[in-house]
């Protein structure tokens, strides 16, 4: 969870031992205030706490055992309404999550992120799942001929034989989920490899040649920036056949601005150090110095950003499946999953919105908050925007 | 300054002629034909030759750029090509100030609910609260607009009936009527943009809480509140504003998105519907009329920075 809460001290940016060296230019000032005035802040936390042998957290398991149960029994037993066994759901994944954090920090060490751990877990299952799909056993995803027995808009129920429901036209909606995944996942990463792949070279190209290069790319990066992505994706969904390849190609415009100024700033950084100097004086090519002294400095914050990007661009994939203008029916992607619940939809069978729609808000919460780490970890200076 | 001021303007000129030309050329590079969307279905060749020539498609690139930029420049977008053909900067006066309003309001209502939000969690930093505000703001920036616009509908006006949904009243109709049918848009757009600049304030109070002045003010005996808004407030703002540089192109975006859900008259529903059409001048006229919006707020906002910071007011803007 530390990495959801943002941390106090002014200090936390700055300058942390071990990639210290790559950011000497930017190291702050250690906020003396901020290090003696709270000092007692990360114990909350674990690192402050000190070594603490590994043991079982009796509180934790007092708190995670019946917080399984509960979260168990609340959707599937519970004689209540809607609304109450929601509640107690929730009640229930609180005071688990609680109880597995405390158990998880006795045994592994103060220091344990269980939320990270839990949002990895989901991330290598989603993509394991979207690889496998085509092997796993799951239901009819998308010819609508061969679900006419099957039956139409079934409730999640999970020991069934379709674990989360069907839709209008008796598509399993897990199989659809997880085709879904694979739309998704392939068209954002394969827009950020786009976009780091292009955007790097430009960015270098740029950042090392100065002069007219520059200003040409810093006019069409501005040009770039000057339409609001969504907008720029519809425009070009105005014209473009909506298909795999042109979606990943629209969407990886949306990474290439800020790739193109991420690897222009640090290859003129970098491009002042000794070590640059000294290829030069030995007599090493331009392109040398760009792919073998530049390009791998250069690389790490644009991978870590890539990261965070995967998020925006999976969210702009899906709205713009939702808006219509993205991958088309009966391809199922997460965002036109969530539009087939638009109006009376939504309120008889809630699951049709619901099973896309947290399956969409835990991807891009995973992907966050793992980039918010990765961030935190390789660009720091950037750790707080 | 006013150097840097016309650098500036001349940046985005420069930066709006790209704009325009990539927009036009949008159109032209791709397998899409105008002159087919007019027709439809079922035309003859020649009709089809003599529209193309009425259209003056089959000019040079640059004499049809030349033409459509300089009626462009004159305020004339062109018409649109779907019956009734209705005039594409007039559809866009009618459609921009309901855009305008509703993300104005989602803006104002988050800056409203965000500040004293920031506060709270800075002043109390790493108290209970505290981690309970970060936590549900990083929370609530994964849920994509579109998906939070469907549950507030989904709650507020089919469960509890409270607000309407698909209905607007221009505001020339009654105040009070407009601002009850914008709500739920502006609410579904403040949700993120809250959550965005709880965030970012929130990080800039706690330094600017431990510098030497608060000190100094709270040893005078200046209650809380009064130090958190008159003096920690201005030093703390400037990740702020950049941010609302940042965030507008997604603030441009969810509003787009919750148009389309609450089938509000605005920007959005008319883009999506035109690109649904394959209405190429009216694409054209919207996008070149937001990218103008979007680059001069921008540029306002870059401004702003010397008003808020007397450092950068003396030093080049």
């Amino acid at each position: 969870m530390s990495d959801i809460v943002e941390s106090t001290g002014p200090a936390e940016g700055g300058s942390r031992p071990g990639d210290g060296a790559d950011h000497l230019d930017h190291v702050r000032p250690r906020g003396v205030a901020g290090t003696a005035g709270r000092g007692s802040t990360g114990g909350r936390w674990g690192t402050a706490r000190g070594p603490r042998p590994r043991h079982l957290s009796w509180s934790g398991l007092g708190l995670a055992v019946p917080g399984i149960a509960l979260t168990a029994v609340s959707p599937t037993v519970l004689p209540a309404p809607g609304w109450v066994c929601f509640l107690a759901f929730a009640a229930g994944l609180a005071v688990a999550y609680a109880g597995v954090a405390r158990l998880c920090r006795g045994a592994f060490g103060g220091s344990f992120d269980l939320m990270f751990w839990l949002c990895l877990v989901w991330l290598v299952v989603l993509v394991l799942a979207a690889l496998l799909a085509p092997v796993l056993p799951l239901g009819e995803y998308r010819d609508i001929a061969k679900t006419i027995e099957a039956p139409a808009m079934a409730p999640p129920a999970l020991f069934s034989e379709h674990p989360l429901g069907t839709n209008n036209f008796g598509l399993d909606l897990l199989a659809r989920i997880v085709y879904g995944a694979r739309a998704s996942l392939l068209v954002s990463i394969g827009a950020v490899a786009i976009g780091m792949v292009v955007g790097g070279a430009i960015g270098i190209l740029a950042g090392f040649f100065r002069r007219l290069t520059d200003t040409v790319v810093g006019v069409f990066t501005n040009s770039l920036l000057a339409v609001p992505p969504l907008i720029l994706l519809i425009a070009l969904g105005t014209v473009l056949e909506p298909n795999l390849r042109n979606i990943a190609i629209a969407l990886s415009l949306l990474a290439l601005p800020s790739m193109i100024r991420m690897a222009r700033a640090g290859t003129l950084t970098f491009a002042q150090r000794e070590f640059v100097l000294a290829a030069k004086a030995m007599g090493a090519s331009r392109w040398r110095v760009m792919v073998r002294e530049l390009l791998p400095n250069v690389l790490l914050p644009l991978a870590s950003y890539g990261m965070v990007i995967v998020s925006v661009l999976i969210v702009a994939e899906a709205s713009l499946s939702f808006l219509g203008l993205g991958i088309q029916p009966p391809d199922p992607s997460w965002g036109n999953m969530i539009a087939e619940g638009e109006g009376n939809a939504f309120q008889d069978h809630p699951h049709i919105v619901l099973v896309p729609g947290v399956t969409l808000f835990l991807t891009v919460f995973a992907f966050n908050l793992i980039g918010e780490k990765a961030r935190k970890r390789w660009d720091p200076r950037q750790a707080k925007l | 300054m006013a150097r840097g001021v016309l650098k500036r303007l001349a940046e985005i000129a420069v930066v709006l002629f790209v704009v325009s030309v990539g927009t036009f050329a949008l159109v032209d590079l791709t397998p899409g034909d105008p002159a087919i969307t007019v027709l439809g279905e079922g035309h003859t060749p020649a009709e089809y030759a003599a529209l193309r020539e009425e259209m003056g498609l089959n000019d040079p690139f640059l004499v049809r750029y030349g033409s459509w930029l300089g009626s462009a420049l004159q305020g004339d977008l062109g018409a649109s090509l779907i019956p009734p053909n209705s005039d594409v900067a007039e559809r866009i006066a009618a459609a921009l100030p309901v855009s305008a309003e509703v993300a104005v309001l989602g803006l104002v209502m988050a800056l409203v609910v965000s500040v004293p939000l920031a506060m709270w969690s800075a002043y109390h930093a790493d108290g209970r609260v505290d981690r309970i505000i970060s936590a549900g703001t990083f929370g609530v920036l994964s849920v994509p607009s579109f998906l939070a616009g469907l549950l507030i509908i989904m709650v507020f006006s089919n469960q509890l009936g409270w607000f309407p949904r698909a209905e607007w009243v221009r505001l020339g109709e009654g105040l009070g009527g407009n601002l009850y049918h914008a709500f739920l848009p502006a609410l579904t757009i403040a949700l993120a943009e809250t959550a965005m600049f709880t965030r970012i304030l929130r990080g800039d109070l706690i330094t600017t809480l431990q510098e030497d002045f608060i000190l100094a003010a709270k040893a005078k005996g200046m209650p809380a509140a009064r130090v958190l808004f008159s003096d920690a407030l201005r030093p703390s703002s400037f990740s702020l504003i950049t941010l609302l540089g940042i965030s507008l192109g997604r603030l441009i975006g969810s509003t787009v998105i919750v148009e389309y859900l609450f089938a509000l008259p605005g920007m959005g529903t008319l883009i999506i519907g035109s690109a649904d059409k394959g209405d190429f001048p009216m694409v054209q006229g919207a996008v070149l009329v937001i990218a103008l919006i979007y680059v001069l707020a921008n540029a306002l906002i870059d401004l702003s920075y010397g008003y808020l910071d007397p450092r950068i007011r003396r030093a080049h803007v």
